[in-house]
């Protein structure tokens, strides 16, 4: 069985979809057949939307389900917010067969079980061969706010900054697939609200959070000195990178500070609470081999470098337009 | 344990030792790295740095992008345009801008289909799996990626492809070279060799040349180690080849590949080099016997008259004469973002490993 457009026109075989595949798994006190879904709200409330279209829709490590569960409840998370509802929409190109669609359904149900997150409203389209690629997701979170605060306009010289665990594995994963390579790589891709939030619990001053999605380390390093105007200075040396992800972006000619990760964050602290954040970050399995790669070195400039491993200094570029490789 | 030759550690010994040599010798040495690959790694790893003052580095004409003149860029968009065309080419390629300011990107947003390829031999599945399209493999590169356009060209041949075609701009590492010592238009002591082009040369092929030369591998260690024998050389007053890559270049090189570029390719009588202009017996076109595949004798296209931007000068960085810093243009009209240039386009070009990998000096 695949999906065809007929499963898009709205009725009994759209319901079919609906009732065989989605509400089999996600159905919930809140989801339900109106149109729309009413909620009460109490205090600071955090919200966010991003659309996934990653292709391969199943890669190693996850599919398409997994990182657009993971990706709201990121987002979310590092704004200080406990996740707490989602809507997602789903388009669907036909000839999608249900077999790989129910699969996707199952991974949105497991990942969202981790952070008990809730789809409370959903929408089905489908559309004729070629008009998309598969299947793409939009995903809305919303989120009640436990922490204040936390902004990237809001880092202040001093502060130290940490990456939650290897970069670059997402990207390197999805860049495989795309053109055949075999490597042995898992993508990062996970829902982070369990370790963050401990470290929302603690008395930690985090200044400013992040998680490492596309752009990778590059980019967000590069927009807190832009939006904090202050200078950072990373260090090459303390960069976690796992050996095969560091040899595959040499083979390719890529810079493994700009390939996306999905389940991986940095944060800005004071000196003073680094011990406390270590103390949590090395008790849990998402966050075990956080390492400090750098820090705020002044304010009042926007300015994004890293240091070499042979000790010059140069500025953390982020890559330009399209990731292509080079020729040899 | 094994050593990491990686290692801060190490790095900085084998700097000393080069400094201690050219103490030795008096005066800083001019050293060119003839191929792109080097350029990158060796602003990327800091080594121009870490040099500094004792080293001057001249970037050779090794980056297959940066050569490729304006008619072949202007060539690949025309050619990219041709309704029903799938084109396919190596990644950098497709943001070099033609004569019009337009590159292959920019075409591909209008509508025409151009696929970035890791493998030539992508661009087989491709035809098989279009049967109605005309697709078309726009092949660049020095000795290294030639042989895989010859495997696609015996491929198509095997498998009596009709709607594949190859354009040939492979050019040969030795004319260059060879053009760069007899011009004298940048002073050189000594020659970083190519890596991965000796891989499939052999290291043979450089003993015409009256200068010290060693081929190196791309990691720090490999450039620092083919510095320290160069700077061996000049101290005893040698000049010849030597090979600092031993992990993966020999004498007499990949005999097997060298053999399938003999069946596919012939030596054009001249090619037009950017920054160098026509250079004879340069480069490699497809023989006769693939001729059915040769796009370039296929498809009749016009070319617009090619033209450049009257301040880029690419042609004067790509031969060693000047510094990417040199160009009025470079870092403020022409960037990655933005390029102007060739060099800046691709990662292996000068102005781009300039650009990206530059200087930056903190007040703490």
């Amino acid at each position: 069985m695949y999906v065809k457009l007929s499963h898009g026109g709205g009725a009994k075989e759209t319901r079919e979809l609906i009732d065989k595949i989605f509400l089999k798994h996600l159905k919930n006190e809140l989801l339900t057949n109106e149109d729309a879904t009413i909620l009460s709200l109490e205090g600071k409330v955090a919200i966010t939307t991003d659309s996934f279209t990653v292709s391969p829709i199943f890669f190693k490590g996850g599919d398409i389900g997994k990182l657009s569960v993971a990706g709201i409840v990121n987002d979310l998370s590092v704004m200080g917010a406990k996740p707490l509802y989602m809507s997602m929409g789903f388009i669907i190109e036909e000839g999608l067969s249900f077999e790989e669609l129910e699969k996707i359904v199952i991974s949105i149900k497991e990942e969202a079980s981790k952070t008990d997150i809730k789809l409370i409203t959903a929408d089905t389209k489908v559309v004729p061969k070629g008009f998309c690629d598969k299947i793409y997701i939009n995903a809305t979170g919303i989120g009640r706010v436990v922490k204040i605060g936390i902004s990237s306009s809001n880092l202040k010289e001093g502060d130290v900054l940490i990456v939650s665990g290897p970069i670059g594995n997402h990207g390197a994963v999805i860049m495989a697939h795309r053109n055949d390579f075999d490597i042995d790589i898992n993508s990062d891709c996970a829902s982070l609200w369990e370790a963050i939030e401990p470290l929302l619990n603690e008395d930690i001053e985090i200044h400013a959070m992040r998680d490492l999605t596309r752009g990778g380390l590059a980019s967000v390093v590069n927009e807190f000195a832009k939006s904090s105007k202050v200078e950072i200075l990373l260090n090459e040396e303390d960069i976690p990178i796992e050996p095969s992800v560091r040899g595959f972006c040499e083979i390719l000619g890529i810079e493994p500070y700009s390939l996306a990760c999905e389940g991986t964050f940095i944060m800005a602290i004071p000196k003073n609470d680094v011990e406390k954040a270590f103390n949590i970050l090395k008790s849990h399995k998402l966050t075990n081999s956080a390492k400090v790669v750098g820090e705020v070195i002044k304010e009042g400039k926007e300015g994004a470098y890293i240091k070499t491993l042979y000790g010059s200094t140069r500025y953390l570029e982020e890559a330009p337009g399209e990731m292509l490789p080079r020729i040899c | 344990m094994k050593t990491n030759l990686n290692s801060k550690e190490v790095i900085l010994k084998a700097k000393n030792k080069i400094i201690q040599k050219i103490e030795k010798l008096g005066k800083p040495i001019k050293v060119m790295e003839f191929c792109g690959g080097h350029t990158h790694a060796i602003m990327r790893y800091g080594i121009d740095k870490l040099l500094k003052g004792y080293i001057e580095f001249i970037h050779g004409p090794g980056c297959p992008v940066c050569v490729a003149s304006m008619d072949r860029i202007d060539l690949a968009i025309e050619l990219a345009k041709i309704p029903n065309t799938i084109f396919t080419t190596y990644g950098d390629l497709l943001r070099v801008p033609g004569s019009y300011r337009k590159s292959l990107l920019d075409i591909r947003a209008l509508g025409c289909d151009v696929r970035s390829l890791y493998s030539c031999l992508e661009a087989f599945d491709i035809a098989l799996q279009n049967p109605n399209k005309n697709v078309v493999f726009f092949a660049i590169g020095f000795e290294t990626t030639t042989p895989p356009t010859s495997v696609l060209l015996k491929k198509a041949k095997e498998h009596k492809l009709k709607n594949l075609f190859v354009v040939s701009n492979h050019v040969m590492t030795l004319p260059a070279i060879r053009y760069i010592l007899n011009s004298g238009i940048s002073h050189i002591d000594g020659i970083i060799g190519p890596g991965h082009v000796s891989v499939i040369t052999g290291m043979k092929i450089y003993e015409e040349f009256d200068i010290p030369i060693v081929i190196s591998g791309f990691e720090a260690f490999d450039i620092l180690k083919a510095i320290n024998m160069l700077l061996d050389q000049r101290i005893k007053g040698e000049r010849k080849v030597e090979n600092a890559y031993t992990r993966a270049v020999t004498e007499e090189g990949n005999k097997e590949a060298q053999k399938l570029i003999e069946e596919t390719l012939m030596v054009r009588e001249s090619f037009n080099w950017r920054g160098i202009g026509l250079l004879s017996k340069s480069a490699l076109k497809i023989n006769d016997d693939y001729e059915m595949f040769d796009a370039e004798k296929v498809f009749d296209v016009k070319l617009p008259a090619s033209k450049e931007h009257p301040l880029c000068i690419c042609p004067k960085v790509i031969t060693g004469v000047s510094k990417p810093i040199d160009c009025k243009l470079f870092g403020n009209i022409c960037t990655p973002e933005n390029p102007i240039g060739s060099c800046m386009v691709s990662s292996e070009g000068a102005c781009a490993a300039y650009y990206k990998y530059q200087e930056v000096e903190l007040c703490m």
